[in-house]
């Protein structure tokens, strides 16, 4: 697959009233791909998006789509559309007028515009709904409209700005898929802001993990995942039991005053490092092999149970299909895959810390629970 | 208890009206009498029509009415879109000005306008040689003014209704910002925009203190009119004139509650028919 750069974001800074959003932000996204820009709020995903959209100029840097830097090319000149996070239907018009919008303001054919908004309104399942006003349409018709307003306009980027956060669950699973297919038939560019993992991992071919105004980690999904390079993009996709550690030489690490063998090089010796080790990696085994350590919580979570082992003062969270009730001391067994190895960042010491874990405190991380008052759950997760 | 409230509202209702039913019905009294009822009779409407001074400041107060409210209403909107688009700071500042000849007392700015209308013009007719002098133009200018605030008023809740991504949206599809306000936002906001119209509108015909103080030699409205007409003796010309504004005004209000009513009623249909609640 040929890899051509259609938007390339250079050392981008903004401020608003003197608080910095956005810091030396760099981003190359290439054409035809599936992109996700993922952080908490306040991260600086959504700032990001509108300086492609042309909403927003940054302080410094330059904004270049292919070769032209088009800082201060206005939106309506922009071959990019957007599809905002509450749609933004026009309310005054039926869902044709809206459909056909784009393209009346471009002044095409009437048989043409009504070619294309018969695709466009097939393409997303609302054939015979063109008389509809749009207040009379459900949330999920309304997120299909703003769909196929934007790609009527046939953009070489769609921008979708946490196009799904105001649909319930199973609704949002679906048009996932259908988000994901409808990209890959098109092949055009998505640039995707989300605050939920799970719909960043399934749907993207690239994730650009944001915090603070800067990009921690750019990767495939898997990447992200399995080769986190800080604390906070360890704990943010997924769950992660951080520890302090020692890296001895190349493949061997000491922590909990043990050396483990592992699969990471190229640390100085004797460098403190973050260890990761993922939920589900840990096989529990009877007690005696091992590291041992006593269940403080059981929580049953469907698929697996979620179990808060003490070990020697330090809690871990270990999802597993077994069930260990609450007081019983076993031995849990490491195989060198299950460890990755990070450097300390400023972000060390701050996650991976199962100590104060609560049913509570996971709720109330928990994005799909409120939308509203996340912004404040992403500042005390920083605290 | 029930009774007790029933006779009060009839008593207000008595208070408020009685007045008005009988400066209606004594316009069509076949004789100068305020008091005693000779019979019906359109003498003092022929009357009316007849006298050239109340049809010359009629015709003075509708001109000043519609053109005062259109000017204001575009200025206003205007804005009102200028004031929503400024920062929480600023907005409220503005905010607080706009309110200010709102609540000012109507003497208050009827006399300053008329200092500043005389000091302008006598500056301008010592340095220009000009010959103007008070009359429709400042008239004109006065209702303008005092109009704005009100549009102002009623414009900016529809703005602040309004899904703050439709203008974005609308540039996003290629609008120019200029047809994005007309495509998009003055679609969204044209209840208040048109409400802030007919206020402004009603505002200008009901003026009467601000009308005296800038109106001058040059041009007299028929609050002005009616107001020297009583001051000498009253003829229930003046209570065919009054009538005839009642009616007008009621017809006016009957209008707009109706397309309300209208416009409501077939939303709610629609959306009924949709199966959303």
């Amino acid at each position: 697959m040929e890899k051509k750069p259609i938007i390339n974001l250079k050392d981008i800074s903004l401020s608003f009233d003197g608080e910095k959003v956005l810091e030396g932000l760099n981003l190359s996204i290439c054409d035809g791909e599936f992109v996700t820009l993922l952080g908490p709020s306040g991260c600086g995903k959504t700032t990001t998006l509108r300086i492609i959209g042309g909403f927003l100029t940054p302080d410094s840097g330059d904004v270049f789509f292919g070769a032209n830097r088009v800082n201060d090319l206005p939106p309506y000149k922009r071959p990019v559309n957007t599809i905002f996070q509450r749609y933004a239907l026009f309310p005054h018009l039926n869902v044709y007028d809206n459909v056909a919008f784009g393209m009346r303001v471009q002044k095409k054919k009437k048989a043409e515009i009504a070619k294309t908004v018969e695709r466009m309104l097939e393409m997303v399942n609302l054939k015979g709904f063109e008389k509809r006003t749009v207040s009379t349409l459900s949330g999920g018709q309304q997120q299909r409209v703003a769909i196929a307003r934007a790609l009527a306009n046939d953009p070489k980027v769609l921008l979708l700005d946490e196009p799904l956060a105001a649909l319930d669950l199973k609704l949002r699973k679906d048009m996932q898929n259908e988000l994901k297919n409808m990209q890959k038939s098109l092949g055009i560019t998505f640039i995707y802001v989300t605050h939920d993992q799970e719909e960043a991992l399934s749907m993207s071919d690239t994730v650009v993990v944001m915090d603070g105004g800067e990009i921690q980690q750019i990767g495939s999904p898997l990447d992200i995942y399995n080769e986190p390079v800080n604390a906070f993009v360890a704990d943010f996709i997924g769950e992660s039991n951080i520890l302090d550690g020692v890296m001895l030489s190349d493949y061997k690490v000491k922590f909990f005053g043990r050396v483990f063998d592992c699969l990471d090089a190229g640390f100085e010796k004797d460098e403190p490092v973050d260890v990761v080790i993922r939920p589900e990696d840990i096989n529990i085994v009877p007690a005696g092999n091992g590291l041992t350590g006593t269940v403080t919580s059981v929580t049953f979570k469907g698929v697996h149970y979620e179990t808060i082992v003490d070990f020697y003062g330090f809690k871990w969270l270990i999802q597993t299909t077994e069930y260990h009730p609450v007081g019983e001391v076993i031995g849990i067994v490491l195989d060198p895959d299950d460890i990755h190895i990070m450097h300390k960042s400023r972000y060390s010491g701050m996650f991976g810390d199962y100590s104060s874990y609560s049913e509570e405190f996971d709720e109330m991380n928990d994005p799909t629970i409120d939308l509203v008052d996340d912004e404040a759950d992403a500042a005390g997760e920083a605290d | 208890m029930k009774a007790l409230s029933r006779i009060y509202n009839t008593l207000i209702f008595l208070f408020l009206y009685a007045p008005i039913a009988v400066l209606i019905l004594f316009s069509f009294n076949d004789s100068k009498s305020r008091v005693v009822w000779n019979g019906f009779s359109l003498k003092w409407y022929e009357q009316l029509f007849g006298n050239e001074l109340i049809m010359e400041s009629l015709k003075v107060t509708l001109l000043v009415a519609v053109l005062s409210a259109l000017i204001a209403t575009v200025i206003g909107t205007m804005a009102a879109v200028g004031i929503h688009g400024m920062n929480r700071k600023l907005k409220k500042v503005f905010l607080t000005v706009n309110n200010i000849p709102v609540n000012n007392p109507e003497i208050v700015t009827g006399v300053s306008l008329m200092l500043l209308f005389v000091g302008a013009i006598s500056f301008m007719n010592h340095t220009f040689g000009t010959h103007f002098k008070m009359g429709f133009g400042t008239l004109l200018i006065a209702h303008i003014t005092f109009n704005i605030p009100y549009v102002i008023l009623q414009v900016m809740p529809k703005l602040r209704q309004m899904d703050e991504h439709l203008y974005e949206a609308a540039l996003d599809l290629g609008c120019h910002p200029v047809s994005a306000f007309f495509k998009v936002i003055l679609p969204e906001i044209s209840s208040g925009v048109f409400t802030g119209l007919l206020m402004a509108f009603t505002l200008s015909l009901d003026d009467f203190v601000i009308s005296l103080c800038t109106a001058g030699s040059g041009a007299q409205t028929l609050s002005v009119t009616i107001y020297s007409m009583i001051r000498r003796r009253v003829t229930p010309e003046v209570n065919a004139v009054s009538t005839l504004l009642f009616g007008s005004v009621l017809i006016l209000l009957i209008l707009v509650n109706v397309m309300q009513i209208y416009s409501e009623n077939k939303l709610k249909k629609e959306q009924r028919r949709a199966g959303v609640r």
